[in-house]
C-alpha cells in the first residue's frame, strides 16, 4: 500500500509542537510570510526586531511596519526581524514556561538582538509595551538596562507626546522612519566598535536630527503639578526636536514587495499611499496636523508600484490610502489606470476616504455592486455652527445632494461618522446628528418607489471625541464618562422622535476607554509609573474593550498619587508649558492658538489649497506649500 | 481545462488551517501568473476546489487541488513556476490535466494513507508492551469508539473504515504505523480517532499532540477494465502535459466583463 516515507527536514521553532497545538492561530508565531526577508543573522552587524505591541493580524497590516522593514532589510549590514504581542493564551504559557519572547523569523529570542523598534499608534496599547519588555526579559525602564540589553526605541504617531511612556524607552524617533534610520545604524555601528558605554551611542543618537533621548532630560514640576521646565541635561540633547519629514514622497522608498501573512490580516489587500498629511486642518484632527505638509506621490510612480506590488503578493485586492483620497491632485487618472488593471487582473479595487460627489459615485459604482455597499460620510458635528468650530469643511447642503445622487443611482445605505464632547458643543449640536439623519432618510424617500432599492438604512455612530497634543484642541477640557453617556442618551433620545426613526441606527463607543485615553494622550512623564502599575496588576490588551478594566485604572492612579482630572477635567492655560512643547511638528503653537480662537468664535479656516495660513511647516521645503498659487506667509 | 495539482505541506505551513490554505493558493496562483479562470460578479474568484481538508498540525504529501486554467505549460514547466512562487512548507509535486468529464477532487475522495509516529515525549514510550498489545488491538473484528456528531456522542465501529494496516519496525528509526482508511462523503476515518481508541484500550489518557501525523496519499475509487473498482491515487485520474496547452479562444471571451 504505502509508497514512501515522507521526511521533510526539522525546522528551527521557538515554541514545541504541544503548545502550537494548545494555542489559537500558531502561525501569528512562525513567520515564514510570503516576501520575509530571512538573512541569516551570523552574516549581518546590526540585528534589529521590529515591533508591533498588539495581536498579529493588527500588527500585520500596519504600513508603516512594512516600510521599515523594506527599509531595513534593503541594507545588506542589517536584518530587521518582527515580533507582535503574544495573545492571552500563549502570554500565560510563555511566562508558566519561562519561554523568553521570541522574533517571528529567525525564532531568536527578543532579547538577542541590538534593536527593540516599537510602534506606537494608540495609546491604548501602552500595556502592551511592557508585556512585550517583560516576556523578553528586557528590563521595563531604560535606566535598568545594561550591555545585555537592546537600546529600545519608540515611533508613530504617539511619539509626539512620547512623555507618559519615556521612561520604557531608550530613544524615540520623532517623524517619518524613511530619512534618518541610515545614519543611526552606521553610528551604531561605530558605537559597537568603541566598546563603551551605553551612553554613549545615546549622546551619538541625540546629535542625529529627530532622536530624542528621555533621560538627557529633566522635568521640573510646578506646585500645581504643571509642567516648570523641561531642559537638556546632557550636552549632546538639544532642547527641541524637530520632526524627521520625507521631502519627496515619490523617490522615498516604499516596500514593493510587501509581506504576506498566511493568516487573514485586517488589511489584506495592497495598500497604495497615494500622499502623506491632509490639507483640510480639522482642529480636532492630530493626524492632519503632525503629517503637514501634504506631500503627494507622483502618479506614474504609484502606476509603477501597483503593478509590482499586485505581482510580488497575489492579493486579490488593493486600497489607495491617504487622510483624504479626494484631495489627490490626480485621482481621475490614477483610478482610470487602477479600474483598467484590476478588472484585467480580476482585482477588487477599495476607496476609503473619498468624499461623495457626482465623481466618486461614478466610480463607486464601477468598482463595486451598489446594492451591498454604503456610502460613508464623517460630518464629525450634528450643526454647521459645531462643524465650522471643528473646521469641518463639509455642508449639509454637500451630505444631502451626495445622498440624493446615490440615493438615484441605487444604494441605499448611509455610514455617517460623529463625535461628542468637542469643545463649544451643545446639546443643540447633539440633537442636530439627529435631524441630519432624518433628513437624510426623507431625501431617500423622495427617490421614486420604483427606483429606490427597498428601504433605506442610516447608521449613525459617535465617538467620544479625545484631545491629542498638536491640534488646535490641544487646550480642552474633557469630560466625565457619566456625562459622555448622558451625551449619547441626547442623541438616542433625538433620533427615536424622528418620523424615519426606523430607518437610523445609532450606536456610541465606549466611554471609560476615552477617559483613559485622554490621560494617556496629555499626560506627563509622571504617568508612566501608573502605567507600570496597571500592567503589575496584569492588564494587557487595554485596545480590546473586553479587556479594558477601568476599575484598575482608578486604584493604580490612586496609589501613584495622581490625578486623572488634573490630565483631563482641567483647563490648561494658554501658556501652559505642555509636556509635549519641546518637540517642532513645524507647526507652531501660536498657529495652534490662532485656531483655538477661532473654534471658539466658530470660524473657518481655509485648506491649505484654497490659501496658506501660515501654520509653519512650509519650513520643510516641500509638499503643498510650494505648489503654484501657495506663495504667501 | 482543469487541471489537478498535488502538493505537500510540511514545517510551518502545517499550522495553516485549511480555509487558510485555499486563500493561500488563490494569492500563489497569481503570483505565478497563471491564467486561471474566474468566477463572475463583482469579486471574482478563482474556480479552485480542494481535495479533503488537512487537520491543523498534520502533515501531508498527498494533498490535491483542482483548478480551471485557459492555458498551461507543461507538468514541469508549472510546477516549477509554482514552486518559485511558494513559502517554505508548502510544494507542488504535480500538474496534470484532467478530463473534461473527470468529477471533481473534492467528491471523488474515496480512500487515504497515514503514518503516524509519536513523539519524543510521547506516553505511550512508557508502556514497554504496547507494540505486542497494538497487534491484538488492531486485529479485532471490531473497534468501538465515541465519535462527536451534531448530536452528541455516538458509539460507531471504525475497523471497517480501516482498509489496510501495517506496523514498520527499523533499526534506526521510531516504530510507525501504517494505515488506508476509508476517506470522502462514504465514510470518513481521522487517523486520531484509531488512536484515542487504542490509547484507551491500553488505559492511558489520550493526548493528539504526542502523535505526529503525515498523510501520504489520497485515493479516488476508479474501475479496471474489467470492471472492477480499486483505488487509484487522485493525480492518476488526470495526465501529464508534456507540450504547452491553450483552451480556444472563445471561452476565455465569454469570460470577460
Amino acid at each position: 500500500m504505502i509508497t514512501k516515507r515522507f521526511e521533510p527536514a526539522p525546522v528551527k521553532q521557538a515554541l514545541s509542537h504541544e503548545i502550537l497545538m494548545q494555542i489559537e492561530k500558531p502561525a501569528r508565531y512562525l513567520g515564514n510570510e510570503i516576501n520575509a526577508a530571512c538573512k541569516d543573522r551570523k552574516s549581518v552587524d546590526i540585528s534589529f526586531c521590529m515591533c508591533f505591541p498588539d495581536v498579529y493580524e493588527v500588527g500585520m497590516s500596519h504600513l508603516g511596519i512594512q516600510i521599515l522593514y523594506d527599509l531595513f532589510n534593503r541594507r545588506a549590514d542589517t536584518f530587521c526581524d518582527r515580533v507582535y504581542s503574544p495573545w492571552m493564551d500563549l502570554d500565560a504559557i510563555l511566562r508558566r514556561e519561562k519561554i523568553p519572547l521570541f522574533a517571528v523569523e529567525s525564532q531568536d529570542p527578543v532579547k538577542s538582538f541590538d534593536f527593540l523598534g516599537i510602534t506606537l499608534q494608540y495609546e491604548m496599547c501602552y500595556t502592551n509595551i511592557l508585556q512585550i519588555l517583560d516576556l523578553s526579559g528586557i528590563p521595563l525602564r531604560s535606566c535598568d538596562r545594561t550591555m545585555e540589553d537592546p537600546f529600545v526605541i519608540g515611533g508613530g504617531p504617539c511619539t509626539y507626546n512620547p512623555e507618559p511612556i519615556a521612561p520604557f524607552f531608550d530613544l524615540f524617533y520623532l517623524g517619518e522612519g524613511e530619512t534618518q534610520y541610515d545614519a543611526l545604524m552606521d553610528a551604531y555601528k561605530v558605537w559597537k566598535a568603541s566598546g563603551k558605554p551605553r551612553t554613549a551611542f545615546l549622546e551619538m543618537a541625540a546629535e542625529i536630527p529627530g532622536m530624542y533621548i528621555p533621560q538627557f532630560y529633566d522635568a521640573v514640576y510646578h506646585e500645581d503639578g504643571t509642567l516648570a521646565s523641561f531642559t537638556p541635561n546632557n550636552p549632546h540633547a538639544s532642547p527641541t526636536v524637530r520632526k524627521e519629514v520625507v521631502r519627496d514622497m515619490t523617490t522615498a522608498i516604499y516596500p514593493e514587495k510587501p509581506l504576506v501573512p498566511h493568516i487573514r490580516a485586517i488589511q489584506d489587500r495592497v495598500v497604495l499611499e497615494i500622499q502623506r498629511g491632509c490639507i483640510r486642518g480639522c482642529r480636532f484632527c492630530q493626524a492632519g496636523m503632525i503629517y503637514r505638509p501634504v506631500r503627494e506621490r507622483d502618479e506614474k510612480r504609484l502606476e509603477e508600484l501597483a503593478i509590482t506590488m499586485l505581482d510580488a503578493t497575489g492579493h486579490d485586492e488593493i486600497s489607495l490610502s491617504s487622510l483624504s483620497s479626494s484631495d489627490y491632485s490626480r485621482l481621475p487618472e490614477l483610478v482610470d489606470f487602477l479600474i483598467g488593471e484590476c478588472s484585467r487582473r480580476k482585482v477588487n479595487i477599495s476607496l476609503p476616504s473619498l468624499r461623495i460627489d457626482a465623481f466618486s459615485l461614478d466610480v463607486m459604482s464601477k468598482v463595486q455592486d451598489v446594492r451591498k455597499s454604503s456610502l460613508t460620510f464623517a460630518p464629525e458635528a450634528g450643526t454647521q455652527r459645531m462643524r465650522d468650530t471643528i473646521n469641518k469643511g463639509l455642508t449639509e447642503e454637500a451630505i444631502l445632494s451626495g445622498a440624493g445622487e446615490a440615493f438615484e443611482s441605487g444604494w441605499n445605505r448611509v455610514k455617517l461618522y460623529f463625535m461628542l464632547g468637542q469643545p463649544w458643543e451643545t446639546d443643540e449640536d447633539r440633537e442636530g446628528i439627529a435631524g441630519l439623519c432624518e433628513r437624510i432618510a426623507e431625501r431617500y424617500y423622495q427617490v421614486p418607489k420604483e427606483q429606490r432599492n427597498g428601504k433605506c438604512q442610516i447608521v449613525a455612530s459617535t465617538a467620544f471625541f479625545v484631545p491629542k497634543p498638536f491640534t488646535p484642541f490641544q487646550w480642552a477640557v474633557m469630560y466625565t464618562p457619566q456625562e459622555y453617556l448622558g451625551m449619547a442618551k441626547t442623541v438616542n433620545h433625538a433620533i427615536r422622535e424622528q418620523l424615519n426613526q426606523k430607518s437610523i441606527r445609532y450606536d456610541w463607543h465606549e466611554a471609560y476607554v476615552t477617559v483613559l485615553e485622554g490621560v494617556l494622550a496629555r499626560g506627563d512623564r509622571r504617568v508612566a509609573d501608573v502605567i507600570e502599575a496597571v500592567y503589575r496588576k496584569g492588564e494587557i490588551y487595554d485596545a480590546w474593550t473586553e479587556n479594558f478594566r477601568y476599575d484598575v485604572w482608578v486604584s493604580a492612579f490612586e496609589e501613584c498619587g495622581l490625578s486623572m482630572d488634573f490630565y483631563n477635567r482641567r483647563q490648561r492655560r494658554e501658556d501652559e508649558l505642555f509636556p509635549w512643547d519641546f518637540i517642532d511638528t513645524g507647526v507652531t503653537k501660536a498657529f495652534l492658538l490662532r485656531e483655538w480662537k477661532k473654534a471658539g468664535n466658530a470660524q473657518t479656516t481655509y485648506n491649505c489649497r484654497q490659501q496658506c495660513s501660515g501654520c509653519g511647516a512650509r519650513k520643510f521645503g516641500g509638499g503643498v506649500c510650494f505648489e503654484h498659487s501657495n506663495a504667501v506667509c | 481545462m482543469n487541471i489537478r495539482m498535488q502538493f505537500a505541506k510540511y514545517g510551518k505551513m502545517i499550522y495553516i488551517g485549511h480555509l487558510d490554505v485555499m486563500r493561500y493558493f488563490q494569492k500563489a496562483l497569481r503570483r505565478a501568473k497563471v491564467d486561471m479562470a474566474f468566477t463572475q460578479g463583482f469579486s471574482p474568484h478563482p474556480i479552485l476546489s480542494f481535495a479533503a481538508p488537512l487537520g491543523v498540525g498534520i502533515e501531508s504529501c498527498g494533498e490535491y487541488a483542482d483548478l480551471r486554467v485557459y492555458r498551461s505549460d507543461t507538468t514541469e514547466a508549472m510546477t516549477e513556476r509554482l514552486n518559485a512562487v511558494m513559502a517554505e512548507g508548502i510544494q507542488v509535486m504535480d500538474w496534470r490535466l484532467l478530463p473534461e468529464d473527470a468529477p471533481n477532487a473534492m467528491s471523488s475522495v474515496a480512500a487515504a494513507d497515514y503514518m503516524v509516529t509519536f513523539r519524543e515525549n510521547a506516553k505511550i514510550k512508557q508502556c514497554s508492551e504496547w507494540i505486542k498489545h497494538y497487534y491484538t488491538f488492531i486485529e479485532q473484528s471490531s473497534i468501538a469508539t465515541e465519535k462527536e456528531t451534531k448530536k452528541g456522542p455516538k458509539t460507531v465501529d471504525i475497523r471497517p473504515l480501516i482498509l489496510d494496516n501495517s506496523l514498520e519496525l527499523k533499526e534506526d528509526k521510531e516504530p510507525a504505523l501504517f494505515f488506508q482508511l476509508s476517506a470522502g462523503s462514504a465514510g470518513n476515518l481521522k487517523p486520531e480517532l484509531i488512536l484515542s481508541a487504542f490509547y484507551q484500550y491500553l488505559g492511558l489518557p489520550f493526548q493528539e499532540e504526542e502523535l505526529r501525523i503525515c498523510r501520504l496519499e489520497t485515493y479516488t475509487s476508479a474501475a479496471d477494465s474489467e470492471g472492477n473498482t480499486r483505488l487509484i491515487p487522485l493525480r492518476e485520474a488526470g495526465i501529464p502535459i508534456l507540450q504547452p496547452l491553450e483552451e480556444p479562444g472563445e471561452e476565455k471571451e465569454k469570460n470577460l466583463p
